[in-house]
């Protein structure tokens, strides 16, 4: 075999494909994110929290109802969109609205339930019991008495703060009552083992991943870009208004559009479970380069995410082989250049 | 209105500044800090409080008629963070000692700190053996383990059961470079060979990359010179990877029953490594450890966190004797004077470079069938008796002692 800069070919080819799983990893991520913002104009940095509690849910399944990891895969992101949705109708949603009666119905049950909840269930079960309730109530109430319209737009930073926050508060909670060690899950037995590639041994859960990646990145890039429905999401984005006045439920296809976005973080949550550490920090430390990722592809562009996910796995791969001390910064200086040279990202159209 | 109201509020605020902490100095304060919230959080963190405050409670501080607080906080791994939080401790709250810190990079620079002001230092948490090295300080005293100790006990007894060539993967600061150099230099001396090695960042979630240069190694002994957890995985990813599968060992250099606990029995097994204390080994450490849990949600204590309680117990007997807490200095030199004797780790010494000594002990973590009731990890493979557990006094290059 040849050498190419002191490693050999082998080593090399063993260390692209491991650039590869990780960028799938990266797309799927930054897919999500993609989603979101290049739909809604919504910088959810609550994408990492969620990416979290979508492997959590994975664990959790297993460990209270011994559901396999094969149906965690369909229910968590079920669950967690769901989660999402809920979010986005109470609390992102309600930053453009001129009344902020929900809001205010929403902390009150919350807060009121919270002090209920304490006694029997501590500070963290109870705030996450009280939470729930919380949505319950003002579900409920707006179910009762819709909210009237408002044409209110805010700046797009009061989003990235909120977003911030929840994620902050979802990270403390499960901090506080998981601690930072991390829990154990184990791949699934059908995934189990190598295969012998020649160059290097591959397992087969890695193999998987890549394939469930592409199959999932590119099912959700048809559906946006070349189906009916995916054109009503961008055009309700494009013009709000215009779509409305089709008769189409705008609000309604923002808020799937989120619980959408939120599923796939979670997804990529339950396929990180087996073979990284399922901690509640873990979010934290990846949505960063996630961030990275989307800013360098383009906030705009699903495509631009998808390639750039794939491409930085790449880099960042051959980086560990070649100055393993800096291949946590490797990305953010490409994200430097990108945005000296193109400030719109790679493949982003600027707005 | 809106403007005499702001004026009135800015004027509160300012106010506020011109209250200080008021001690009177005859309480002892000890200060706790250690990382509260990232990836050795489980290692130190909230227990190391709950450790602290079971020696103050058993130490009778309120019966003696001697006021001892105690604070904490979170260093957050960062050097320059630790360092303001011990400044602002020693000059504005009168803290007198300052216990546990892991993260051997911030051990190193709040050493320098307590040094300059002449406070007590008692670590438990970080390892670099350069603590009680060139580095070593009359105001500090590096308790619990170190990264020769770790060295000495898992590297040597992997040597000579036939792991003689090892490959490295370091976590890329302080500590992890400490841990790599001693562990090799053992391998050296005992007849190993170190074949290669990586530095990684720290906190890192991906290995796969790292684990594959070492496969490719051939080396009989992957050494993982991390911690916490990086630790974790490197050794769940290696498990994916089939490196045990493959004829290949891990070697855990530094890991903690809480590592264990996050791996599982399953992946964890058959794992040799170095700890100096373990809560199933005796009824006192039993004990505690049930006393501890009930305090600390239901998690067992760790040996920085048993390490904490013995350094506590142990500064409060020192400073009961000398009556005195302000000089830093005359703490450190009685408490070298007089030999250690905890309910945890039993009678021990402290030596001139400011060493703890005491027993070190390999454990093996059990098979998933082997283990009777929770948290039953470890069993005992080896005692490394206290005389030959730690570099011998005159190979550190300690200033203290050469001088």
């Amino acid at each position: 075999m040849f050498e190419i800069f002191g490693i050999s070919s082998q080593a090399l080819f063993g260390q692209l494909l491991i650039g590869l799983i990780n960028g799938s990893f990266y797309a799927l991520l930054s897919l999500g994110l993609a989603v979101i913002f290049g739909m809604l104009n919504i910088i959810n940095f609550t994408h990492g929290a969620q990416y979290m509690m979508g492997a959590f849910a994975a664990y959790l399944l297993l460990q209270y109802f011994g559901i396999s990891y094969w149906w965690s895969l369909l229910i968590a992101p079920i669950v967690i969109g769901f989660t999402g949705v809920l979010i986005e109708r109470n609390l992102i949603a309600q930053l453009n609205s001129s009344s902020k009666l929900r809001t205010v119905v929403f902390l009150g049950s919350t807060a009121a339930l919270f002090l209920l909840a304490r006694p029997s269930f501590g500070p963290t079960l109870g705030l996450a019991v009280a939470t729930a309730g919380g949505f319950a109530v003002v579900e409920a109430w707006a179910y009762f008495r819709p909210p009237s319209e408002s044409a209110q737009h805010v700046d797009h930073l009061y989003g990235l703060l909120l977003t911030f926050g929840i994620a902050l508060i979802i990270q403390g909670v499960f901090r506080n009552y998981y601690g930072s060690s991390g829990l154990p899950y184990r791949v699934p037995d059908q995934l189990q083992g190598t295969q012998n590639l020649g160059f290097m041994f591959l397992p087969n859960y890695r193999g998987w991943v890549i394939a469930v990646s592409l199959v999932v990145c590119f099912a959700t890039w048809f559906v946006i870009e070349r189906t009916r429905l995916g054109s009503y999401l961008r055009a309700a984005t494009a013009n709000p208004a215009l779509v409305r006045a089709f008769g189409i439920n705008v609000p309604r296809m923002i808020t799937l559009t989120y619980g959408l976005g939120v599923a796939l973080a979670a997804l990529a949550g339950v396929m990180a479970a087996p073979i990284y550490n399922v901690s509640p920090l873990m979010g934290a430390d990846l949505i960063i380069v996630v961030f990275a990722v989307v800013v360098i592809g383009g906030m705009g562009s699903i495509m631009g995410a998808i390639l750039t996910g794939f491409g930085l796995g790449v880099v960042e791969g051959l980086t560990k082989v070649f100055l393993p001390q800096a291949s946590d910064t490797v990305i953010f200086v490409v994200m430097a250049i990108v945005l000296l040279i193109r400030p719109a990202g790679l493949f982003g159209r600027s707005t | 209105m809106k403007r005499l109201f702001s004026i009135a509020a800015v004027a509160g605020a300012l106010a506020c500044g011109t209250a200080y902490a008021q001690t009177a100095d005859d309480v002892t304060k000890i200060g706790v800090l250690n990382d509260m919230s990232g990836l050795y959080s489980d290692i130190t963190g909230p227990g190391s409080v709950v450790a602290a405050q079971m020696a103050v409670e058993d130490f009778g501080a309120k019966q003696k008629g001697m006021k001892v607080e105690i604070v904490s906080a979170d260093h957050q791994n960062k050097p320059d963070v630790g360092t303001n939080i011990a400044r602002t401790w020693i000059d504005v709250d009168k803290v007198d000692v300052i216990v546990d810190v892991p993260t051997s990079s911030v051990a190193l620079a709040i050493s320098e700190v307590v040094r300059e002001k002449n406070k007590v230092f008692l670590v438990s948490g970080a390892a670099a053996s350069d603590l009680t090295g060139p580095k070593c300080s009359p105001n500090t005293i590096h308790w619990t383990y170190d990264t020769w100790a770790l060295a000495n006990g898992t590297g040597k007894a992997l040597v000579k059961t036939g792991g003689d060539s090892w490959f490295f993967l370091t976590a890329d600061y302080a500590f992890g470079h400490a841990l790599e150099r001693d562990t090799a230099a053992t391998v050296e001396a005992n007849g190993g060979k170190v074949l290669g090695k990586i530095r990684h960042p720290l906190n890192t979630s991906d290995f796969s990359s790292y684990l594959l240069q070492a496969q490719s190694s051939k080396a009989k002994v992957i050494g993982l010179a991390n911690a916490g957890g990086d630790t974790i995985n490197s050794i769940k990813q290696g498990a994916e990877f089939g490196i045990v599968k493959g004829g290949q060992n891990f070697a855990g250099l530094l890991v903690f029953i809480s590592d264990v606990h996050a791996l599982g029995l399953a992946s964890a097994q058959g794992l040799v490594l170095t700890e100096s204390w373990y809560w199933d080994m005796n009824d006192a450490n039993r004990e505690f450890a049930k006393k501890f849990s009930a305090a600390n949600k239901g998690k067992y204590p760790t040996m920085v966190q048993a390490g904490v309680y013995g350094a506590v117990t142990h500064y409060l007997k020192s400073v009961e004797a000398l009556k005195n807490d302000e000089d830093g200095k005359a703490v450190v030199a009685k408490m070298k004077a007089m030999p250690t004797d905890d309910k945890l780790f039993g009678k021990g010494t402290i030596r001139a470079d400011g060493r703890k000594i005491h027993d070190m002990y390999l454990f093996e973590v059990k098979k998933p069938e082997e283990s009777k009731y929770p948290w039953d990890y470890y069993k005992v493979r080896a005692t490394i008796p206290a005389a030959e557990a730690f570099r011998p006094l005159k190979d550190g290059g300690c200033p203290l002692v050469s001088g």
